[in-house]
């Protein structure tokens, strides 16, 4: 590896330590469980390296222990994956000129890598599509190696690590905080919880995400000229 | 194993598949020659904003608010994050304490 990208892999590596250690500990999971409905680290990791969307991959584990149901397999993960057409119109500017890893930059686009790579800004030295690049790369990696190792040694080894897995959402609250305190991003960030939650209560745990982004989409729309006059003259303050 | 090695492929593509789409999409309509409209762009500012907010809400989804020893870990390890980063501003640290006060939390008090 030459210097230019080792430099990028040291700036990038602290940002992904959170994601470390709930992949490890999600995609081990991940393999223990597949394993007891037999189905070894053969498959799992084939699951993980392909489709790395870890709640898909999970609801997938109910197509792959009953009776052949491609269809209805299919159309369960489109559901479970749709949010992540929000993550790349979020992104469409960013990785616009990317370049030949723009395939797999969109590819790797989960829910963590998304959220790091919107709201953390490459440093100076470093070349933006490498910084985006090892981030994504870090965490499919993580994913695919705690799936493997769940999968060969997830019945062995027994630890009690129960509640790791909150790594995650911290991750999220932190960014969410992190957003709150620049003012003009209040507005959408506001929306976007709010939405959720009336969709939540509204349409329950497991059908109320493609129902909170569309009125998240309908809401954003209808105040489309109060809240870009907050982003403009928050840019116009930066100025 | 339910299926047989032909059939847990055929899941396996399909739910890469939906992986594919689901990114892919967006960038298939707005990219190249047909370029994003003032919309989009619109859009784009916005949702990275709303999508943690989603995000946020969909990791906290299952929280009973009847079951106390279910939600008053969550609520009291979420509260300590927003606390912590609101007053230090340092990523690790916030996320490190929030996530080692739950573990303890549902481990040993609850």
């Amino acid at each position: 590896m030459d210097e230019s990208k080792k430099k990028a892999l040291k700036a990038t590596f602290p940002h992904t330590i959170p994601v470390l250690a709930g992949f490890l500990f999600l995609g081990f999971a991940y393999g223990v469980l597949m394993k007891s409905k037999g189905y070894g680290a053969g498959w799992s990791v084939l699951m993980s390296l392909f489709a790395f969307a870890g709640s898909a991959q999970y609801a997938a584990i109910i197509a792959l222990t009953t009776v052949f149901n491609p269809i209805n397999a299919f159309v369960l993960s489109l559901i479970v994956n749709a949010r992540h057409v929000f993550y790349s119109i979020s992104m469409l500017d960013k990785y616009r000129e990317m370049g030949k890893m723009k395939g797999y930059l969109i590819f790797g686009l989960c829910d963590e890598t998304f959220s790091i790579v919107s709201s953390t800004k490459p440093p100076k030295d470093v070349e933006p599509k490498m910084f985006y690049f090892f981030i994504t790369l870090l965490d499919h990696c993580y994913w695919v190696v705690g799936t493997a190792l769940g999968g060969l040694f997830g019945l062995v080894i027994s630890m009690n690590l129960k509640g790791l897995d909150f790594v995650l959402t911290a991750l999220f609250v932190t960014i969410f905080v992190g957003q709150w305190k620049i003012r003009s991003n209040r507005g959408p960030a506001m929306i976007g919880v709010l939405c959720s939650i009336v969709c939540l209560m509204l349409f329950g745990e497991s059908r109320f995400i493609i129902p909170a982004m569309i009125l998240i989409i309908a809401i954003i729309t209808l105040l489309q000229k109060p809240l870009s006059v907050t982003k403009q003259a928050a840019k116009e303050v930066e100025k | 194993m339910t299926l047989n090695a032909t059939q847990a492929l055929a899941i396996i593509g399909l739910v890469a598949l939906s992986t594919v789409l689901t990114r892919f999409l967006p960038f298939a309509l707005f990219s190249g020659k047909r370029k994003a409209g003032k919309y989009v762009h619109y859009l784009g500012k916005m949702l990275p904003y709303a999508s943690i907010g989603l995000l946020v809400v969909y990791c906290l989804r299952g929280v009973e608010f009847g079951n106390a020893a279910n939600i008053v870990p969550e609520m009291i390890a979420v509260l300590s994050v927003v606390i912590l980063h609101y007053w230090k501003e340092n990523a690790l640290l916030s996320m490190g304490v929030g996530t080692a006060v739950y573990m303890v939390l549902i481990n040993v008090v609850f």
